[in-house]
């Protein structure tokens, strides 16, 4: 019981934060139905730009924690949206309107480019940070001694997702920019008929799916505290999955998504084994697409004739 | 994006207003990418803390030049090339040919290495960026501008042209593809056949086509399952790994060689292609594309940790090597056989097995490329094909869509099988670091930059992506880099691919005529 809290609290932890980047995958898979692979790597220059903050603050004698946090989450969310928006204006807007496969082809390769310049620009040996929040509460305590951790970090990492997903809730249900968004989700071409800035609201989803990535990235290079260039590709392939299990389009599905791969792992890691952990995430994706081809929340295709 | 066309009350902005705007905007989004990522380098020693070093002057001069490059098109745009061709064109010259003379300074006065470093400095020449290949890339920017600015004199710039005379462009240009294949086929199969026999070729140029040529195999093998039945398929890798693993079992294990197992390997493939195929092809779409994506992974994931079986991360060696038809290419064959050499009374040269291998792959992708384009004149290729285009439409007309898509699936996977135990053969060492995702990505590029359906587009296609970073293997660490930005670069240009045409594939001969299916609008 004890043993399995600890999975509970360690699984919903790391699903947090495939969550946070399975929401960039869904919004614009959404709304231009394209698989974003670069974004596995815009999560990874949000960690290596959070990192680089931390250490900044470092240099210049900031010390106080909630302040280091608070500086590497607003600069590690502004610098990197840049690149989500640059990601979309350079490699995926003049494809709108190809033929399906280009913009997904033009994503992998921003994907290789994306990795390889962090790999030209940082090097390629993995930067270890030491760990910036410490400690915890101890829940319980089992009787053979077995004590379930909660840490500090566990829970601003909780608490931040939450605090994302009200806002973002918000933001999609009753600000101008969500009703334009779900307009160009339902028909592209009608909402820019009844004078949806089209192009604007693709480019702001991408600076949004961006501003999470960056969130997420921040949250592992605490969580862990090693950052690599190659480390947005299995991230990414694993919130991609949580963004399609939870229903591909659907924001709360991608949350529940996320936490779900994240409850996976952690699970299959303690009760059977590490190394086929990815294998038990994909086993678990390809089951619930057979038998529910949407997703868990996700809308059924009604096609027309 | 807007042209002059602005009415109302609002006064028109001039040119030079646009350009400043337009320029500021980008010195704000060059300072916003690189403050963090370029600004400040992150080193990481063994037992220290990670540390950094700062590289402000990179930055500043990015500020600079890319604003200045933002005007120039500003200024294009407008119907000014001038000064997009003087500019561009001086900025070309100036920052290439530096980085060209500093490179080659570097290499040929200062011992190599591989950053390049301070080599502007050495050679005399002040350049922006301390690596010349960065002055190289700006350089390559600059000559952008100067086609932009050459386009712009010509009236071919893009952008401005109706609905109608775009189709008619994209007819012509499909129209010219058509062409272009028709004689670059042939040019590049005489090119394959004759090539290791030419003065010029040796021994890297030869294992480089080889490598080319099964890529080409690959290709066309994927084609069959996303160019013909349209279906997207990410994990295309797993089976070419399952070829290379049931040749590198068969002959460890079993001691069948190569011919022997090509079959088999194949047939295993085919196989796992039906078991993994068969539950998730109802899936559409991207659906599928993530399944196969975590089907790929899945099996590399096995290969690693099943140790037993595989060898885990490293792999099997002392895989047999390829004999000519039973025949081996030893120097000294066992007592009371033959050789290759003693067999046609040769002197003994490592070129015979890799001349051999490389016919062998030129060979079983000829035989797959004969395959698929017989396959596309059978019934399933026809119901492939109109699978692709609408899966309810064939289902009310009664085409099984799972079994037909299971076909093609299976045919896909036994391409990449044979494929597979030739990688297996020729390396004689498979681990599985040879299957990751990247490669199911690279072969997917492959089909679609070559122009989805088009043969001598992927051929193409393989030619560039595998053969360019071989080439650039002296830039190693931009090698890479290069890779993408080709993979971008090309689906910007012609998001169809390189050599796409879209021809019919039945037409009515008799009758009206004017019945002509259509296959364009793949698009959906």
């Amino acid at each position: 019981m004890e043993y399995f809290t600890q999975q509970l609290i360690n699984g919903l932890t790391l699903g947090s934060i495939y969550g946070l980047i399975a929401i960039g995958y869904t919004m614009v898979y959404g709304i231009i139905g394209m698989i974003n692979f670069a974004h596995g790597d815009v999560y990874m220059i949000g960690a290596f730009q959070a990192m680089i903050v931390f250490l900044i603050c470092g240099a210049l004698g900031l010390t106080w924690v909630p302040l280091q946090l608070a500086l590497m989450l607003i600069m590690a969310v502004i610098f990197t949206a840049a690149y989500g928006w640059s990601v979309e204006r350079l490699a995926y807007r003049p494809l709108r309107g190809s033929p399906r496969l280009a913009p997904l082809i033009s994503a992998i390769g921003m994907s290789i480019v994306l990795s390889n310049y962090v790999q030209l620009a940082q090097g390629p040996r993995p930067k270890p940070i030491p760990p910036v929040i410490r400690g915890g509460f101890q829940i319980m305590e089992s009787d053979a001694g077995f004590v379930v951790q909660l840490g500090y970090l566990q829970i601003v990492i909780i608490l931040l997702t939450v605090a994302l997903m009200a806002i973002f809730a918000y933001l999609i249900a009753k600000t101008p920019l969500g009703r334009a968004q779900r307009a160009c989700e339902q028909d592209m071409k009608m909402a820019s008929l009844l004078g949806v800035n089209v192009d604007r609201t693709i480019s702001l989803t991408f600076v949004m799916g961006a501003a999470l990535a960056a969130v997420a990235g921040m949250m592992v290079t605490l969580y862990w505290g090693v950052n690599e260039f190659a480390m947005g590709f299995v991230a990414g392939i694993k919130a991609f999955t949580a963004a399609v299990l939870g229903g591909i389009g659907s924001l709360p599905g991608a949350m529940l998504g996320g936490i779900l791969i994240g409850l996976i792992e952690a699970m299959w890691s303690a009760y059977f084994s590490t190394e086929y952990k990815d294998v038990a995430a994909f086993g678990i994706l390809v089951l619930v697409l057979i038998f529910r081809p949407t997703g868990l929340l996700g809308r059924p295709e009604v096609e027309k004739v | 994006m807007a042209t002059l066309t602005m009415t109302g009350a609002k006064p028109v902005p001039s040119t030079m207003q646009i350009a400043i705007k337009e320029a500021f905007l980008t010195a704000f989004l060059v300072f916003m990418l690189s403050f963090l990522m370029i600004g400040f380098e992150t080193q990481a020693q063994q037992g220290q803390p990670l540390s950094y070093v700062t590289r402000f002057a990179a930055i500043v001069w990015g500020i600079i030049l890319v604003p200045l490059g933002r005007i120039l098109i500003v200024f294009n745009r407008h119907g000014r090339p001038m000064p997009a061709l003087i500019g561009g064109g001086f900025a070309f010259l100036y920052l290439f040919g530096g980085a060209v003379i500093a490179i080659l300074f570097d290499v040929l006065v200062i011992p190599f290495n591989d950053y390049f470093g301070e080599a502007a400095g050495a050679a005399g020449i002040p350049l922006p960026f301390a690596d010349p290949i960065v002055d190289a890339i700006f350089g390559l920017g600059a000559l952008y501008i100067v086609i932009l600015g050459i386009q712009t004199m010509r009236h071919t710039a893009h952008g401005e042209l109706t609905l109608a005379q775009r189709e008619a462009k994209e007819a012509r240009t499909a129209l010219r593809a058509k062409q272009i294949s028709m004689v670059l086929g042939p040019a590049l199969l005489v090119t394959a056949l004759v090539l290791p026999f030419t003065p010029w070729s040796d021994r890297v140029l030869v294992e480089t086509m080889t490598l080319i040529l099964t890529y080409v195999m690959l290709g066309w093998g994927l084609n069959i399952v996303v160019g013909l039945a349209g279906l997207l398929d990410l994990g295309y890798v797993a089976f070419y790994a399952v070829g290379a693993y049931s040749y590198a079992k068969l002959a460890t294990e079993f001691g069948l060689d190569f011919w022997a197992s090509l079959p088999l390997a194949g047939a295993f493939a085919a196989f796992f292609g039906v078991v993994l195929g068969f539950p998730v092809l109802r899936l559409r779409g991207d659906y599928l594309a993530i399944v196969t994506l975590g089907f790929g992974e899945m099996i590399r994931i096995t290969l690693i940790n099943w140790q037993a079986f595989t060898g885990g991360p490293n792999g099997i060696t002392g895989i047999p090597r390829m004999t000519f038809f039973g025949v081996p290419f030893d120097r000294t064959p066992e007592e009371g056989t033959q050789a290759f050499h003693t067999l046609f009374g040769l002197e003994y040269s490592t070129m015979h097995r890799i001349l051999f291998l490389y016919y062998v792959i030129l060979g079983l992708a000829l035989i797959t490329n004969f395959f698929t384009i017989r396959l596309r004149k059978l019934p399933i290729g026809r119901a492939w094909e109109a699978l692709r285009e609408d899966e309810t439409a064939c289902r009310a007309l009664g085409i099984n869509p799972t079994n037909t898509k299971l076909t093609a699936f299976a045919l896909g996977a036994m391409m990449a099988g044979f494929a597979g135990s030739f990688f297996a053969v020729r390396q004689a060492f498979i681990s599985p670091e040879s299957f990751v995702f990247l490669e199911s990505a690279v072969i997917l590029a492959i089909v679609v930059l070559g122009g989805m359906g088009s043969q001598v587009g992927v051929a193409l296609a393989a030619v560039l992506l595998i053969g360019l970073p071989e080439v650039m293997r002296e830039l190693s660490l931009y090698r890479m880099l290069a890779f993408g930005a080709v993979m971008v670069l090309i689906m910007l240009w012609r998001p169809r691919g390189l050599l796409a045409h879209r021809e019919p594939t039945i037409l009515l001969r008799r009758g009206g005529g004017k019945a002509k299916p259509r296959k364009a609008g793949a698009t959906a």
